[in-house]
């Protein structure tokens, strides 16, 4: 008996459900053995070694569900997530891919900081402050995607060069001016901003522990779930994602829609740096992102592009950034465990997507092979 | 028939989820005959074939080849036991000389001293079945007709003795075609046995010595050539009378609707493939364009429809100029176009039946509970209209087109090839609904590689020849000759355009 693969020719119906679900046992059984060999190599017993591997993983995936502090941390984690997904989704969409997030937020955080710090500081009423800064960050997140989109319909550049290359501007820039113009000049020589005026602030909930942009990635995900289903752009859009052939047959524009998209996603990753700046941090400092926007196309691949699913991956995947730091204080794994599982999902997911278009069959020993 | 037959196929059933595609389905070939199998689109003559050919299984039944079982069949192993198949999508690398593609599945490395002992044989075996190719020419420099000689001369070479033929001449010269059914007479001879799928009744009841007719994935019956005329046939298919398809046509009213002058369009590859080029179609006259496929058929129509740039020439629908590369204003002045390549170009695979039809409005459909009107009218088989059109067949997708097409009241009609590969009663719906179209006034330029979908439809036949027009001729059976010659390239006799 011989194992063989053959090409299936339509995907059983229950494979959107249990692909997934196999890929996340998957990865997790590898973190499994991965984390029990790294405690078997500081020289503990078997048992032990398995069982803190076991506590290690429960612990990083019930941060949110244990505690209120865990899961309001989850949630504050999961807004910049979520808006980076978001839009990354809508250039993944018409396959145009983006991999600018990281830039696009940190102009996002830039601009709303030049917003509530140089341009109108004198704003005192936040439900005007807020949205202003807001749209800062929108415009500045297109800002960045601009160039790339522009590259892409007229010069035919390949946007994943241009944009991932954006991203390292994007920091240098941020490092240039929390060391030179912008920076606080009380700040005792630390690199960064001075702080945003209370209207810059978005107000908290629960006792400080959420600020209320959290509501905002709820908003973008139920618009982007009936734009995509409802108007003109969202049917376009999926005809682009699907055939680009047909798209231009139907007269519509692949260069232009691809380039708005870009300009879209860009726009949303903004609006991700932004809020980071009004609910969060409220000065802007470099590495403030601490890799979201990289992040996020994990996100988005893994909830594959659907506006609710990324919703719930990123609030899983906030999870797991603040369990992250529990793991690390108190069961001794390095910080890197986190994005290691992050991306051992992706991989486990991308690659059980692509395997389930085949079965195993066993092949009896007179069987002739099916492709010499 | 006392002689054993080269391959027996019994009770074979496939079972895909919702369809019997073939229904306890009886079937042999022997030596020494060309088999014909007729069926209508979704009949389950492909899905049978593919069983033959081992990329399906069978459900139930068994397949004996030489009165002996050959077990599990794959595609590899029915090569091995002397099954070969010709589909109408070639698979020749085409940057390979011919006898370089025919070595290409060999397991022992070719030398140059083999080649040139393959290249002897491909000239023997040609000349000998009247299939004659330069076997050092490189692929891509050959014309259709010749691609399918080299994907018939692969399987002489292996030995295969079943040979399946999926409608050969859909792409072929009527000159082509005979030269093939010759050479087709000529293998059978000397004892192989041939499979003949078309549509093309004319074609089967000169070839073929039985005919199966198969209907919704049964056999109807089984025919001797000598017992069967077209119309018994086409019952037997259908499962009745046939509504007629000679249509008569409607004289043209003689405004030019379409104006297309001095027109030069380049192919993939750089060349010209369209060279000064001019033609009008007339208000409610279909204009039939003739040409062996690959003379400059997809860049013209891409061309008019705006998905290829001009090199230089003017495009014009009444009397306002179409702009180079603008789908969109041809598609406000309700230019509709029937593409050839119904998956690649004028469709989206993952999107619903519903969806496609609206493509061209580029707005989501309406959601108002109700189905499409075009389904019904159409007669498109859907279990639903929320299905995504890549599991439609292809006579049912080539309906979802048509209708989005023929259904936005248009002023031109380019159509290329709308009949190709779909069944009888589609083909006839399609005829119909052109025909009508052309009496309200619309203007329609047919492209077609077959000659008598022109004969019965247009006005009059126009014919390509690389890339410039070589003639006209008025669609009559008696002008087949001279419209052959012209598509050879060869000029007919000036004074005789109509």
């Amino acid at each position: 008996m011989k194992l063989q693969l053959e090409k299936r020719l339509r995907l059983p119906r229950f494979a959107w459900f249990t692909v997934p679900l196999y890929s996340l046992a998957f990865a997790f059984g590898v973190m499994f053995f991965v984390l029990a060999f790294f405690y078997l190599g500081q020289e503990q017993a078997a048992g032990t070694a398995f069982s803190r591997s076991g506590f290690a993983l429960v612990s990083l995936l019930s941060t949110p569900f244990s505690s209120w502090f865990g899961f309001f941390g989850s949630l504050t984690h999961m807004v910049p997530l979520a808006l980076v997904a978001l839009g990354l989704s809508v250039a993944y969409r018409v396959k145009a891919w983006n991999i600018g997030g990281e830039g696009q937020m940190y102009l996002g955080a830039m601009a709303a900081t030049w917003g509530a710090l140089f341009l109108f500081p004198g704003v005192s009423r936040p439900w005007v402050m807020l949205p202003l800064l807001c749209a800062m960050g929108l415009a500045g997140g297109a800002f960045w995607a601009l160039l790339p989109a522009l590259m892409k319909a007229f010069l035919r550049t390949d946007e994943i060069v241009v944009t991932l290359m954006l991203n390292y501007v994007a920091l240098f820039w941020a490092d240039f001016l929390v060391n030179g113009p912008w920076k606080n000049p009380a700040g005792f020589g630390f690199p960064g901003t001075a702080s945003f005026g209370v209207s810059a602030r978005f107000p908290t909930v629960f006792g400080g522990q959420l600020h209320t942009g959290f509501f905002l990635p709820l908003l973008v995900a139920v618009l982007l779930l009936l734009l995509q289903q409802k108007s003109a752009w969202g049917f376009r859009s999926r005809i682009v994602g699907d055939n680009p052939l047909a798209a231009r047959y139907a007269g519509i524009s692949v260069r232009r829609t691809g380039a708005m998209a870009l300009l879209a996603s860009g726009a949303l990753s903004g609006l991700a740096g932004a809020v980071q700046m009004m609910g969060v941090q409220h000065s802007f400092q470099q590495g403030f992102s601490s890799g979201y926007g990289y992040t996020a196309i994990i996100v988005a691949w893994l909830a594959r592009l659907n506006p609710l699913g990324i919703l719930l991956v990123s609030f899983l995947f906030g999870g797991m950034q603040m369990g992250n730091s529990s793991l690390q204080m108190f069961h001794g794994v390095p910080s890197a465990l986190t994005p290691t599982l992050q991306a051992l999902l992706l991989f486990s997911l991308l690659g059980g997507e692509s395997l389930s278009r085949f079965r195993i069959r066993w092949k009896k020993p007179g069987e002739v092979a099916d492709h010499g | 028939m006392a002689r054993k037959p080269l391959l027996e196929m019994e009770n074979i059933s496939r079972v895909f989820p919702g369809i019997r595609a073939n229904d306890g389905i009886c079937l042999q070939l022997f030596s020494g005959e060309v088999l014909a199998l007729l069926g209508e689109n979704g009949a389950g003559k492909t899905t049978l074939m593919n069983i033959l050919f081992g990329m399906y299984q069978p459900s139930s039944g068994s397949i004996r080849l030489r009165g002996k079982s050959p077990g599990r069949l794959s595609p590899t192993k029915a090569l091995q036991m002397g099954i070969g198949m010709v589909q109408q999508h070639f698979s020749l690398v085409p940057s390979f000389s011919v006898a370089e593609n025919i070595t290409l599945g060999w397991k022992t490395r070719s030398n140059r001293e083999m080649l040139r002992g393959v290249e002897r044989k491909i000239q023997q075996l040609g000349a000998h079945f009247g299939l004659p190719v330069d076997p050092r020419a490189k692929v891509w420099t050959l014309s259709v007709g010749e691609k399918q000689r080299v994907e018939i001369l692969k399987l002489l070479f292996t030995g295969a003795q079943i040979l399946v033929l999926d409608e050969p001449t859909a792409v072929l010269t009527p000159g082509e075609s005979q030269q093939l059914l010759a050479a087709i007479r000529k293998m059978v001879r000397q004892g192989s046995g041939v499979i003949f799928i078309s549509h093309k009744l004319e074609e089967v009841l000169s070839i073929s010595d039985r005919i199966v007719v198969l209907r919704h994935g049964k056999v109807v019956g089984t025919v001797d050539r000598s017992e069967a005329d077209e119309t018994t046939l086409v019952k037997m298919m259908m499962g009745h009378e046939p509504e007629p398809l000679a249509l008569l046509p409607s004289p043209p009213r003689g405004l030019p609707r379409l104006e297309v002058k001095g027109l030069q369009v380049k192919n993939d590859r750089g060349h010209l493939a369209i060279r000064n080029l001019s033609l009008e179609v007339q208000r409610g006259e279909i204009l039939g364009l003739a040409g062996v496929s690959g003379n400059g058929q997809r860049e013209l129509a891409q061309a008019l429809y705006g998905l290829r740039r001009v090199v230089s020439g003017s495009i014009s629908l009444d009397g306002i100029s179409l702009e180079s590369g603008n789908v969109h204003q041809r598609i406000l002045h309700r230019f509709s176009y029937i593409p050839a390549d119904r998956k690649g170009v004028a469709s989206c695979p993952n999107l619903s039946v519903r969806e496609n039809l609206s493509l061209k409005k580029r707005l989501p459909p309406v959601r108002n509970g109700k189905q499409n009107p075009l389904i019904r009218t159409f007669s498109i088989q859907v279990a639903s209209e929320k299905m995504p059109v890549r599991l439609l067949s292809g006579g049912n997708l080539q309906k979802v087109i048509v209708a989005r097409e023929l259904s936005a009241k248009p002023t031109f009609i380019l159509a290329d090839n709308p009949t190709w590969g779909l069944d009888i009663q589609t083909t006839g719906l399609v005829s119909r609904i052109l025909r009508e179209e052309a009496k309200r006034g619309t203007a329609i330029l047919l492209i077609s590689s077959d000659l008598e979908e022109l004969f019965r439809l247009s006005d009059r036949i126009a014919v390509l020849f690389e890339g410039s027009i070589m003639g006209y001729a008025p669609p009559d059976r008696t002008y087949r000759e001279k419209i052959g010659r012209m598509m050879a390239g060869i000029q007919g006799e000036s004074g005789e355009d109509a």
